[in-house]
């Protein structure tokens, strides 16, 4: 029974510490985390990938025991007396614990019969549950048929079945489009307000922690922080600024404004650069960098999260020169004259999977030297469109121009100028970083000194040298992600296809790839991306978002926040921007059906 | 616990079961790879037994050559042809038949010599020469055996009809039990249907639990108040019944497909079957506890329980024949015991000696892997 | 030039994921290696141990010399005496003993006195196969001794006994008969496991793609995937030639290059198969299954166990199909036949065919999965 002093929903965990057994030894997840939750409010666990959310959240919910310290749920030991606990949270884990082969209704079914919930009570529950999730007109459609997001909800609503009192949610929001997600946490608030339920979410988009009362910041097994949005928000408030350099490229600016001194993190923003400072000082801007307008930006929670992890970290920012891994391209830029040419020319371009038209119609081009972004909702086409730019897929009619060839007729040549860096870095996990290295130098056609060369050029500019006989399969992530562009790179590519390149990347190891990313721009290496990830959009040129195969708005940043732009909303994010863009497709398109 | 909380508590855990095999029921019913690998594959293993594996030798091909033709000579090669065994082909010369032999034309040479029709009336020898292709040494032995058996009824017939009088000293009769026609096919069925047992019961269960692995799903029963034994309950009954359809399809297909003679009793079949199932289950749920990736899981079931079945289970090759470290071996691969069972049940019917200890020793199998498993398993994701 | 360099890079990166790899190390060392171990000594027709009873109603000399030429014999064992028809059906039905030897009262008398002298076999045929050899080496006994009778009394057989001489295998043994065999089934299993789950393991962790990106041509990819095969299979076969001539003592009377030919064709069409499999499926498991589906049916149609000539014509025909059918033929008669390769002629001719025609449809489907 529940303590007196132990009040219904809180979490205590004191001095929690639990390691693995790796293939290099001991790996410490969680390193001694002492915490308390509220009850009735949203939790945000915030960190990167292998920070040790999952970790926590399996800890808390009595599938994983701790090495030492102690959990209490409402006053029951998980750790103990697993079933006790079990009877009384909600916890959906990171991948959907869900039925593909079973319905909607039928895994809703088995989880309230699970729980005990009695027949009679059902119906009443399920009502509510099916209507906040939006899953009402589904309930006989398979599991495995429903979009990402959809099977989050129905995750969510499973283990919302007998109505507990606390709700653990691990990454629920990983690889839902920005749209859905909004939904998601929608949800999730009604839930609170409705309920009083206590939920503690993980997450590693940053930006989520602002929808959460509490956060916690979780890195690298420890707690890096604690606390509301609010007050993490009001440690950075008065350092934050917003640096417009006219007439001059962002991406050049950038890298020079992060090494100045007291400078805690810089990011491209559309067409400013986001600069936080760690004292109340503001930077001290040298004659040699041209005019650069400061105006002070509100704080967010992102910032106060870097010049924390800043200060655990302490790194000192370093200047990155392209040129030892670029040395063709630094010279064409010196030779020869800026022309306007495109690197990739997509016209009418359509692609059928049956009677189903994923891509219908698409038209754009891309620059040299610019950072071009391809973003939608689920099954809006952008994967179909993105596997047919790489050559990974024959399109069904339509012009596709790479690199001055046509993908269909010359794949071979196309390819020769691509690099392809994808989203789960594929690499061979059995080989090592230098096999890996030699294999994909070699399918690039490089050999003898010049391969050799290259190779160590790019172990010493990624920092792979230590790791340089290590199989790929158990580098950290960050390192990973560095081989997979250091592979991607190998053959000097005029063309980089970036798929969700960082997400769920530590914030530190994210900034650092877009340094690379902004300097090979700056070299005339064009860069597509596509990403549900905000931040990631904000570093592109232009962008194109996508809705059922169609083009939905195409300019870059600035633009499509303007199209946005209303009295109630007098300053959209990128986010707002792309919600309203689709929302306001998708009512349209209800209007015609 | 008084008498009415511990009843609702024992209800509760029965609806949880129920929703757990109604829940598996469903997934087999919709995922085709279950099917598949419960119905059709029994199906098709039968057929290609059935039809494509007989260790009788019918219709052989053999040469036959005479140096000279007599009514005597003439009088064997038509017993030879009027046998289902041999398919004889005459040659004009050894030299030819030689040829014939190195070709694979035949599998066998039997050459009459000059004096063969002499030696028989004569009661002297009578040079009959085999020469058969020794490479398969089965088929070899069959084509002796069957030689001689047609050889020796020729004899006794000639001897009836009054034109030998002397017959052999010595003589065998030969009495074959249970299967006196000896057709492989009969014995080689009954086998094969602890193979797809195996195959049903093991292979197919530890692969759907590592699939709930991989896809997260285990994790989530295992934050609801489901306990450990209750998930097991629910994965075993409904590939308990899964396992019993397969057995009641090959057993339907053996008895009227085939033709296999089924002497001993339904029920003493399925309830050896049960006992053998419930074993192969357990060695199914012990894999998929173990192993959390369907790959690993199906790799450990085909190496640990369908090879052995199928090899080492006497199901092909006689076990006492084995060196004695693979006949120890064999002892502890419970597809032997139910082998002999199953051959007992079809051939020879309910003998109570041949059953009862095999029994035992399955129903021990069956207590201990399912105690193993109970240790093993916990509710954890480590 | 150029091109052959990439393609050696490729298998050079195919041979590291497979062998820096612990778990598909195991999987190509340790099964094929057991494998061959049990199937050599489990998968016998030769019989030992028989277990007999003697039913012996006679009192005279012969029964007692006919029967101690069956305990003498290493391949029969004495498990009981009995004295009543009684006791017969116990023993055979409780699989007690596979043989019951009966020799009625007058057998010495009418022995002696040139009347039939009978002995009475009574077989368990519950497993048909064992019964008929054993009867094969119940009848060898007999009339061996029936004819030392004959002889020591001076009288001339009266019978003609049939001079049997095996060729190619003297002695009858099953060893020679199944180990060749085995060459054949283990490098099967090993090359299809090798290519029918590459591909789809490098769907599984994306490295597909990646490579689908280079300039590397589908030609270069199935052959970075073909090579390592073939050295792989080639390795493992001459691997366990090695060991059954070595440690079975299975005699290889033929010529090397028969044999290694035959093995080039059957690795060829071994990876055709394993390769349309691949580029078929989608994850690992169903290239496990795949594999599983196709190596069980040609196992057992492949003239393996149990003779091809046994078989309804229609599986006779669909044989034809079956590459370790054609390889099973070359291994025995290389090993057993000391053949040549002209004699195996139209065998290399249906491998080569049967793997171009795999290959061929392996690339067609290959490069149609990638649209």
């Amino acid at each position: 029974m529940a303590e007196p002093d132990s009040p219904e929903g809180l979490i205590t965990a004191n001095r929690l510490t639990k390691t693995f057994p790796s293939p290099r030894g001991l790996v410490t997840a969680l390193d001694d985390i002492t915490f308390s939750l509220k009850k009735g409010s949203i939790t945000g666990l915030i960190g990167p990938d292998g920070a040790g959310k999952t970790t926590l959240m399996r800890l808390l919910a009595g599938l994983l025991l701790p090495d030492s310290g102690e959990i209490k749920i409402m006053g029951i030991n998980p750790s103990k007396d697993p079933l006790s606990v079990q009877g009384s949270i909600g916890y959906m884990p990171q991948k959907f614990g869900l039925y593909e082969d079973l319905s909607v209704q039928e895994n809703l079914d088995l989880y309230a019969s699970l729980q005990g919930v009695p027949q009679d009570r059902r119906e009443d529950l399920y009502v509510p549950l099916l209507a906040m999730t939006g899953l009402s007109p589904f309930q006989k459609r398979l599991a495995g048929q429903l979009s990402g997001g959809m099977k989050q909800k129905l995750g969510i609503a499973c283990s919302l079945v007998h109505q507990p009192p606390i709700l653990l949610l691990d990454e629920p929001t990983v690889g839902v489009d920005p749209v859905s997600r909004r939904e998601l946490w929608e949800i999730l608030k009604k839930l609170v307000s409705e309920s009083g339920s206590t939920l503690f979410v993980s997450t590693s988009y940053l930006d989520e922690a602002e929808r959460c009362n509490e956060i916690l910041i979780l890195y690298n097994g420890k707690i890096l922080g604690n606390g509301t949005p609010e007050a993490f928000r009001m440690e950075v408030a008065g350092r934050g600024y917003r640096a417009e350099a006219p007439g001059q490229s962002l991406r050049v600016v950038e890298p020079k404004l992060s090494v100045l001194p007291g400078v805690v993190d810089t990011v491209l923003e559309g067409s400013t650069v986001r600069v936080v400072m760690d004292s109340d000082m503001p930077p001290s801007v040298p004659q040699g960098l041209g005019k650069i307008l400061l105006h002070p930006a509100p704080p967010r929670f992102e910032d106060a999260f870097m010049s924390r992890i800043k200060k655990v970290t302490r790194e000192n920012p370093k200047t990155i020169s392209i040129d030892r891994l670029y040395p063709k391209h630094s010279q064409e830029q010196k030779n020869i004259p800026e022309k306007p040419e495109n690197a990739i020319d997509v016209e009418n371009l359509v692609r059928d999977f049956g009677t189903f038209r994923a891509v219908d119609n698409l038209t754009f081009h891309v620059r040299k030297g610019e950072v071009f972004g391809l973003l939608g909702a689920n099954g809006a086409g952008k994967t179909t469109t993105f596997r047919m730019l790489a050559g990974l897929l024959e399109p069904s009619g339509g012009k596709l121009i790479v690199a001055g060839k046509d993908v269909r007729k010359a794949a071979a040549q196309a390819r020769q100028n691509i690099g392809y860096m994808a989203q789960k870095f594929s690499l061979y996990s059995q080989l090592t970083v230098f096999q890996n290295l030699i294999f994909f130098s070699s399918a690039y056609g490089l050999s003898g000194s010049l391969q050799k060369e290259k190779i160590q050029n790019s172990l010493t500019f990624f920092e792979l040298e230590p790791y340089r006989n290590v199989s790929s399969g158990i580098l950290p992530l960050g390192f990973r992600q560095r081989l997979a562009l250091s592979c991607a790179l190998i053959h000097e590519p005029s063309i980089l296809f970036l798929d969700e390149p960082t997400s769920g990347v530590d914030p530190n190891a994210r900034r650092e790839f877009w340094h690379i990313i902004n300097a090979l721009a700056i070299v005339g290496v064009s860069v597509l991306v596509t990403t549900h990830f905000m931040e990631e959009a904000e570093y592109c040129d232009r962008l194109v978002i996508m809705a059922q195969g169609t083009l939905l708005a195409m300019g870059n940043p600035e633009e499509i926040k303007e199209k946005t732009r209303t009295p109630q909303m007098p300053e959209p994010s990128l986010e707002d921007a792309f919600v309203s863009l689709l929302s306001d497709f998708s009512r349209t398109q209800g209007d015609h059906q | 616990m008084n008498s009415s909380s511990s009843r609702a508590f024992f209800s509760a855990r029965l609806n949880r079961i129920r929703a757990l095999v109604y829940k598996e029921s469903l997934q087999i019913v919709r995922d085709p790879s279950s099917l598949a690998i419960a119905l059709v594959l029994p199906f098709v293993l039968l057929l290609i037994f059935g039809y494509g594996v007989s260790l009788d030798a019918s219709h052989v091909p053999i040469a036959v050559v005479q140096d000279s033709r007599t009514p005597a000579s003439e009088g064997f090669i038509a017993s030879l042809r009027n046998s289902r065994w041999f398919s004889p082909k005459p040659y004009a010369n050894i030299h030819d038949a030689i040829g014939a032999l190195k070709r694979q034309d035949v599998e066998g040479i039997l050459w009459l010599r000059e004096n063969f029709g002499r030696g028989i009336e004569s009661f002297h020898n009578a040079p009959i020469h085999v020469i058969v292709d020794g490479v398969d040494d089965n088929t070899a032995r069959l084509v002796e055996g069957y030689l001689n058996n047609t050889w020796q009824t020729w004899l006794h017939l000639r001897a009836q009809r009054g034109r030998l009088s002397s017959p052999l000293p010595a003589e065998l009769q030969v009495r074959i039990w249970f299967n006196p026609d000896n057709r492989s096919r009969d014995f080689l069925i009954p086998g094969l249907i602890a193979v797809i047992m195996t195959l049903i019961g093991a292979l197919l269960t530890a692969l759907v639990i590592a699939r709930e692995w991989e896809r997260g799903t285990m994790e989530a029963l295992f934050v609801t108040p489901v306990s450990i034994g209750e998930i097991l309950v629910g994965k075993f009954i409904p590939y308990f019944i899964l396992g019993m359809s397969g057995m009641a399809l090959s057993v339907l297909m053996s008895r009227f497909l085939f033709e296999v003679p089924l002497r001993g009793s339904v029920i003493t079949l399925a309830l050896t079957s049960s006992l053998f199932l419930t074993t192969a289950l357990g060695m199914g749920l012990l894999i998929s506890t173990a192993a959390k990736n369907q790959f690993v899981a199906g790799q450990i079931a085909i190496v640990f329980t369908f090879l052995p079945a199928f090899i080492l289970s006497g199901f092909i090759f006689d076990i006492h024949s084995m060196p004695p470290f693979i006949q120890a071996i064999t002892h502890i691969i419970p597809a032997s015991y139910f082998v002999t069972i199953l051959q007992s049940v079809f051939l020879a019917g309910d003998i109570p000696k041949v059953i009862i200890p095999n029994s035992v020793a399955l129903a021990l199998f069956a207590v201990f892997l399912f105690a193993l498993i109970l240790r093993v398993s916990r509710k954890r994701i480590e | 030039m150029q091109r052959l360099l990439r393609i050696m890079r490729l298998v050079q990166k195919e041979f590291l994921a497979l062998l820096r790899d612990k778990k598909s190390r195991m999987v190509l060392i340790v099964p094929p290696t057991v494998q061959l171990l049990v199937f050599s000594y489990a998968a016998t027709f030769d019989l030992n141990n028989i277990s007999y009873a003697v039913w012996n109603e006679d009192t005279g000399i012969y029964s007692r010399q006919l029967l101690a030429r069956f305990s003498g014999s290493p391949n029969f064992k004495l498990v009981g005496t009995i004295t009543r028809e009684q006791e017969v059906a116990p023993l055979i039905n409780n699989r007690k003993v596979l043989l019951v030897l009966h020799i009625r009262s007058n057998f010495s008398r009418n022995l002696l006195s040139s009347n039939p002298a009978t002995i009475e076999a009574l077989l368990d045929g519950r497993q048909s196969n064992t019964a008929m050899i054993l009867l094969g080496y119940v009848e060898t006994i007999v009339n061996n001794y029936t004819t030392d009778v004959a002889t020591a009394r001076g009288i001339p057989t009266p019978i003609a006994p049939i001079a049997l001489r095996a060729w190619y295998n003297p002695n009858l043994k099953s060893r020679w008969f199944i180990v060749p065999g085995i060459v054949g089934l283990l490098t099967l299993v090993v090359t299809l496991l090798v290519t029918a789950l590459s591909v789809a393991r490098e769907r599984e962790e994306g490295t597909f793609d990646q490579l689908l990106v280079t300039p590397l041509t589908p030609l270069d990819i199935i052959l970075g995937k073909v090579l390592p095969g073939f050295v792989i299979g080639m390795v493992e076969a001459t691997g366990i030639i090695v060991l059954a001539v070595l440690i079975f003592h299975i005699p290889l009377r033929g010529s090397l290059e028969a044999l290694y030919l035959g093995l080039f064709l059957f690795i060829l069409s071994g990876l055709g198969v394993g390769l349309m499999i691949s580029s078929l499926v989608s994850t690992q498991q169903q290239g496990l299954l795949g594999a599983f589906l196709f190596l069980v049916p040609s196992i057992i149609l492949s003239g393996f166990a149990s003779p091809i000539a046994n078989m309804p014509t229609f599986i006779q025909d669909l044989t034809l199909l079956n590459p370790l059918r054609y390889f099973m033929v070359i291994l025995r008669e290389v090993f057993l036949q000391g053949a040549g390769v002209s004699i195996l002629l139209p065998e290399y001719a249906a491998l080569l065919g049967i793997g171009t025609t795999t290959l061929l449809l392996a690339g067609h489907f290959f490069r149609r999965g990638l649209r």
